[in-house]
């Protein structure tokens, strides 16, 4: 079978000023920077032309190349910047390419965010329609699937009511609803299963499944999660940095990234702030794993207990808490477990600057590399802040075991509490 | 087997501008009948403001220019002079600025979903179309209770509306590409309304303006419109000068055409830049 997306040299530049902190220009800045620029060339003709320093230029797509085949099933994985998103907008034609050529054959839709263009004021049955003709369905496609979108996401009751009063559980569902019932002959979809519950992410990869097998349709996936990408995934490509590093089946390419190319090897790190991850209402500064001495280390005994540090400051006063949450990951992409700072600790209404510290005890992990996720939302559960992978860790298990020496299974290794007593004697 | 092939370039040609146009007709459909929506349920007096606001400023207008000024009316009653200005006037001034900030408003939908660009501000022109119904009819109302009638020419009224249309979408189209670069043209828009307000013929007859500078005067293409729609719509009476009004037709297609190719030209460039 010919190959339905064939990709040739694709590049893709962004020009970055480094001194300016607007994120739009406007006409003042232009002109006013045009003006300093002639008089410092009347005041200075020899001097070399400043311009030039102030721009610089990022490949966020670096020459590639790659092909697609009809009903196949693509998962694209790497670390955030890689450019993932990038090709995912170029190919579907919401940002240009600076280089090369795309051809595509056959119908596209994408889906890079969910509920792209629902409107709150407007009731769930009208969103329905709406949000169908943004991601590419035609009035009559709607119409006919339009019982099953609603079945699907569980919201008969609700189909009249303004989705501004829907949970947000409701929320998401609706909007998976639609975008699954999608019927495009190629479906580009980022990383937006992230958001529902876990049944519910289920349910729509299943659903995606069932139709690309049926229909032969082709799917493009983005994930950091390597399981939906083995659920759903035939073929893997790997990018980093702009590149694409691999093309391969999924579980040759899953291991490998695992187990090379995902690791962040820091045990601490730091950020001055106005490079800090984070938005204009909290940014992370700082985070280290240290051992029981306070010293930061990247490899831990089993029968040592964890200490994850991390400070945060906090730009803006606000009326509701900010609540820290921690993610442990282990190699294959699984959340081990995911901790909340308890309520009843100081809470972060102020301008502060904070330092958690978090143990994760002993003899509770299993061995082996694991990754944390710092994440700041609100109650409401307002992400100001989510970084992946920020600092990395090592298990070892050197006790030696008494007959056995493969592996243990599991995701993590608890000691429990056992009790054993003799209840009769032997015959 | 797919029937359709998409090659994706650096540089984008116009050819398939009218037929991609064609292709998402339902989301401009869609786009237009939320816009619609959104503002009849959020605004509790949605209807009574499109009926107040023209007939508040058709008043105010009346006693200032025909009242205290004393301008000639032509034997015009003087609030149909005025209403009948109001009428394009208004659609343009709305069209314009809700057009120039429309892309601005929709950043989540450019920056994630593709479709042309060029149906969000023209859905801001098909919003306007609703209040435009609602002033023609309180201006039939207007003319029941002064007893005036129009003749045959009230038939070219489709015609005038085109061309207020494609004067307001070719400025519209320029604006909020504009806007979408430099941030600071939104500013820019309320100041093109109001000033367009005192320059263009609303609160007085266009005849008012010497002879020998109307040429110059109907370089502003909605000075065509206003006279066209006053000589549409109040009778026989009302003479249109010719030469003024057809450069305000070359002006009203060259600002389209213009507009439209201006757009084409940046519309790759919104998703990085907004």
């Amino acid at each position: 079978m010919g190959s339905i997306i064939t990709v040739e040299n694709l590049s893709k530049r962004y020009v970055i000023g480094h001194q300016k902190q607007e994120r739009y220009t406007t006409l003042r800045d232009v002109i006013s920077h045009k003006i300093r620029g002639i008089v410092q060339r009347i005041r200075h003709p020899l001097s070399p032309n400043r311009e030039k320093t102030i721009l610089e230029e990022f490949w966020a797509l670096d020459n590639i190349n790659l092909e697609i085949k009809q009903n196949d099933r693509v998962g694209i994985i790497g670390r955030n910047g890689a450019g993932k998103s990038t090709l995912l907008k170029i190919l579907s034609r919401i940002t240009k390419p600076t280089t090369g050529r795309i051809t595509i054959k056959g119908r596209v839709a994408s889906l890079l965010e969910v509920g792209t263009g629902f409107h709150p004021e407007l009731t769930g049955r009208e969103n329905i329609f709406l949000n169908g003709a943004i991601l590419g369905m035609n009035r009559v496609d709607i119409k006919k699937s339009f019982d099953e979108i609603v079945a699907f996401a569980e919201v008969e009751k609700f189909l009249d009511t303004p989705v501004k009063r829907y949970s947000s559980g409701m929320y998401v569902r609706l909007a998976f609803a639609v975008a699954a019932h999608l019927e495009p002959e190629i479906l580009i979809v980022d990383e937006v299963l992230a958001v529902g519950d876990a049944q519910f992410q289920k349910k729509c990869i299943g659903k995606m499944n069932d139709t690309s097998q049926r229909d032969g349709r082709t799917v493009i996936f983005v994930s950091h999660s390597m399981t939906a990408i083995s659920a759903l995934c035939n073929k893997v490509l790997i990018m980093d940095k702009g590149k694409l590093v691999l093309d391969a089946p999924t579980q040759v390419a899953v291991e490998q990234y695992v187990n090379y190319g995902n690791t962040n090897q820091l045990s601490a790190v730091e950020w001055c702030i106005d490079k800090a991850p984070g938005d204009d209402v909290a940014k992370l500064l700082k985070v280290a794993v240290l051992n029981g001495k306070g010293v930061v280390s990247g490899s831990f005994e089993r029968r040592e207990s964890i200490h994850l540090q991390f400070e945060y400051i906090v730009l803006r006063k606000s009326f509701v808490p900010l609540v820290a949450q921690i993610q442990i990951m282990n190699q294959s992409g699984i959340c081990v477990f995911m901790s909340i700072k308890p309520h009843e600790e100081k809470t972060e209404y102020g301008r502060c600057r904070y330092r958690c510290t978090c143990v994760i005890p002993a003899k509770l992990m299993k061995e082996g590399n694991f990754q944390l996720d710092i994440i700041l939302t609100t109650p409401m559960r307002e992400v100001h802040l989510h970084k992946k992978s920020v600092v990395s860790f090592k298990v070892n298990d050197s006790v030696l075991r008494a007959f056995y020496f493969g592996p243990i299974p599991g995701i993590v290794r608890p000691d429990l509490i056992w009790n054993t007593q003799i209840v009769s004697q032997g015959e | 087997m797919p029937k359709s092939i998409l090659i994706i370039e650096p540089h984008k040609t116009m050819n398939y501008f009218w037929q991609e146009l064609w292709q998402y007709r339902d989301l401009f459909y869609f786009l237009a009948w939320r816009d619609i929506l959104v503002r009849y349920k959020q605004t509790a007096i949605g209807i009574a403001w499109s009926v107040l606001r023209p007939v508040l400023t058709m008043i105010v207008f009346t006693i200032v220019f025909g009242k205290i000024a004393k301008l000639p009316s032509d034997d015009i009653p003087y609030p149909l002079l005025v209403f009948a200005a109001m009428i394009p006037w208004q659609f343009f001034s709305n069209t314009f600025s809700e057009a120039g900030n429309s892309l601005i408003n929709n950043t989540q939908l450019i920056s994630k979903v593709y479709f042309p660009r060029i149906i969000i501000p023209t859905t801001a022109m098909v919003v306007s179309l609703i209040d435009f119904a609602i002033s023609l009819a309180i201006f039939i109302a207007l003319m029941l209770w002064y007893g005036v009638m129009p003749d045959i020419r009230v038939c070219l009224l489709p015609l005038l509306l085109l061309m207020a249309i494609l004067t307001s979408l070719g400025a519209g189209y320029i604006i909020c590409a504009l806007n979408v670069k430099y941030r600071d043209f939104r500013y820019v828009i309320p100041f093109i309304v109001q000033f367009g307000l005192y320059i263009s013929p609303v609160g007085f007859s266009s005849s008012l303006v010497l002879e020998k500078w109307r040429i110059i005067y109907s370089l502003n293409p909605m000075v065509g419109v206003i006279d066209g729609f006053r000589w549409a719509l109040l009778g026989k009476d009302i003479a249109i000068y010719w030469p003024g009004f057809l450069i305000s037709i070359g002006i009203s297609m060259f600002l389209f055409v213009f507009g439209l190719i201006y757009f084409n030209k940046t519309e790759r460039e919104f998703a990085d830049i907004i």
